[in-house]
C-alpha cells in the first residue's frame, strides 16, 4: 500500500499485552498488517496503517484489543454531524 | 440438487451479458439497492459432504464475483442476507455478522449436509464476525480466507493457507476508476442545485438583474463547477497515490487548482481579473470537497483521520467558496 497511507497519529487502536493469549487472530484478520506476532505475543507493528475497521477487536477472544470502529467516509461523518446521529454509510457497492 | 436437508439450488460460474449489464448499471448507481440474490445455500459444481463452505454476501455483484472466481471448484456457497450490501460495508454495519452466520447455518441445516465443521469467510467480513462466537453458537469454526475472491482457489490449493499478499487490501488504478461513476452519480442532484444558485448569482450586476448575464456568466460558472467535480471525483481518485499530501482535501485542492490555472490561461482573453480569480477559487474548493468525499470509497482511511481532516478542511473550503462568490458578484460591478 505504498502511496496509500492516510493521516498519522490518529488511530484509536490499543493493545493490552497482558491479556494476549497469542492466538494470532488479530494478525490474520488485519488487512493492513498493523499487528505482528513475536514469541506468541501480539504487538502493534504499524499503528498508522490502521483504518479502524474493528476486525481485530471483534475477533480477539480475550478482549485484549480495543478500537473505536467506524466508517472512514466524509459523507457519512457529515450526515452524522447534521442529523446528530451515528455516522452511517450509504455505500452499497 | 438433492441433499439430506432437502433440495439446494445449483449455480454455474458463467458470467453472462445480463450480469455484465447489471454490474455496469449498479456502478452508475441505478437500482443498486435492489441488486441482490436470495440468501441461503447454493451448490457450485458437484459438492459433496466434504466440500468447502464459502460464506458471502447477497449483493449480486459480490455473488457474481465469487461464483466466477470459484469456477472449477466443487463447493457450497452460504449466502448471508446483507440486504444487498457488499461484504466489507455489511461487516461494518453488522449485517454480515456473527448472528446472521449462526442463523443461516441453522436455517439451511448445514450440519446435515456437510461432514466437516468449517466455514470459509472472506477476510473483509471480519469486522462484523467474531470467529470464536460463531463456533460457540453454531459448532462451526471460522477460517478467514483471502481478501479477494480471485485468490480463493490458490488459498484452497495451499491447504487453506493465505500468503501475506492475500491478506492485504490494495487499491489499484482500475479499482479506483471503477468507483468514479458512482461518485459522479451521487453528486448529480446537489450539483443541479448548485448550478441553479450559480445562474442566479451570475445575473446580478449594474442593471440589478440581467437574464442575459445570468445565462452568459452563469454558463462559465457552471462550467467551473463541472470541472471542479471532474477534478475531485475522477482525476484525484485516479492519480491518488501520486498526488502530494496525505489529506484528500489537499490532493483534491491541488488537482482542482492546477486544472483551474490551465482553464483560466486558456480563457484569459475573455475574463476579467476578479472573475478569473473567482473561477479559480471555486474550482479548487469544489475539487477539494469532492475529493474528500472519496475517502468513503477507499479501503485505508480511518474515521478518526477523516474527522480530523474535515474539521480543518471544511472551513477552508467554505471560505474559498464564499470569497469566490463575492469576487464573482463584485466583479460584475467594476468592469
Amino acid at each position: 500500500m505504498d502511496g496509500f497511507r492516510y493521516l498519522e497519529g490518529v488511530s484509536s487502536v490499543r493493545l493490552t499485552a497482558a491479556a494476549c493469549i497469542g492466538c494470532g487472530m488479530c494478525e490474520e484478520v488485519c488487512p493492513h498488517g498493523v499487528f505482528a506476532m513475536t514469541d506468541r505475543m501480539a504487538r502493534i507493528l504499524d499503528r498508522n496503517a490502521c483504518m479502524e475497521c474493528g476486525a481485530c477487536a471483534m475477533n480477539c477472544p480475550t478482549n485484549a484489543i480495543s478500537v473505536t470502529p467506524g466508517v472512514g467516509c466524509a459523507a457519512a461523518i457529515l450526515n452524522g454531524w447534521i442529523s446528530g446521529s451515528k455516522p452511517a454509510c450509504g455505500c452499497g457497492g | 440438487m438433492d441433499t439430506p436437508a432437502g433440495p439446494v439450488p445449483r449455480i454455474h460460474s458463467r458470467i453472462g451479458s445480463r450480469d455484465l449489464l447489471g454490474r455496469w448499471r449498479v456502478r452508475w448507481g441505478i437500482g443498486r439497492d435492489r441488486y441482490r440474490v436470495a440468501a441461503g445455500l447454493y451448490g457450485l459444481g458437484a459438492p459433496d459432504a466434504a466440500a468447502p463452505v464459502l460464506v458471502t454476501a447477497n449483493y449480486k455483484m459480490t455473488f457474481d464475483a465469487v461464483r466466477r472466481d470459484a469456477a472449477g471448484l466443487d463447493a457450497w456457497l452460504l449466502v448471508l442476507d446483507t440486504r444487498g450490501i457488499n461484504v466489507w460495508c455489511a461487516a461494518g454495519e453488522g449485517t454480515f455478522g456473527t448472528e446472521e452466520v449462526i442463523r443461516r447455518v441453522a436455517e439451511t441445516r448445514l450440519s446435515e449436509i456437510v461432514s466437516h465443521r468449517r466455514l470459509l469467510l472472506p477476510q473483509l467480513g471480519a469486522p462484523g464476525v467474531a470467529a470464536h462466537e460463531v463456533r460457540k453458537g453454531s459448532g462451526f469454526s471460522v477460517r478467514y480466507g483471502p481478501v479477494r475472491s480471485r485468490d480463493i482457489r490458490a488459498f484452497l490449493d495451499a491447504g487453506m493457507k493465505a500468503s501475506p499478499a492475500m491478506r492485504r487490501v490494495d487499491f489499484p488504478t482500475m479499482d479506483r476508476l471503477a468507483l468514479t461513476p458512482i461518485e459522479i452519480a451521487n453528486l448529480l442532484r446537489p450539483a443541479g442545485w448548485a448550478a441553479l444558485v450559480l445562474f442566479l448569482l451570475s445575473g446580478f450586476g449594474p442593471g440589478i438583474f440581467s437574464l442575459g448575464a445570468a445565462w452568459e456568466r452563469g454558463f462559465a460558472a457552471v462550467a467551473a463547477l463541472a470541472a471542479g467535480i471532474l477534478a475531485g471525483a475522477v482525476v484525484t481518485p485516479v492519480l491518488l497515490p501520486w498526488l502530494p499530501g496525505r489529506a484528500f482535501s489537499v490532493k483534491g485542492g491541488l488537482t482542482g487548482g492546477v486544472l483551474a490555472v490551465c482553464a483560466v490561461m486558456w480563457q484569459r482573453g475573455s475574463l476579467h481579473a476578479p472573475a478569473a480569480l473567482a473561477l479559480l477559487l471555486v474550482m479548487a474548493a469544489v475539487s477539494s470537497f469532492v475529493a474528500m468525499n472519496f475517502t468513503g470509497a477507499t479501503p485505508f482511511t480511518s474515521p478518526s483521520g477523516v474527522e480530523k481532516e474535515m474539521r480543518r478542511a471544511l472551513p477552508v473550503q467554505a471560505g474559498l467558496a464564499l470569497l469566490a462568490g463575492l469576487l464573482w458578484v463584485g466583479g460584475a460591478f467594476i468592469r
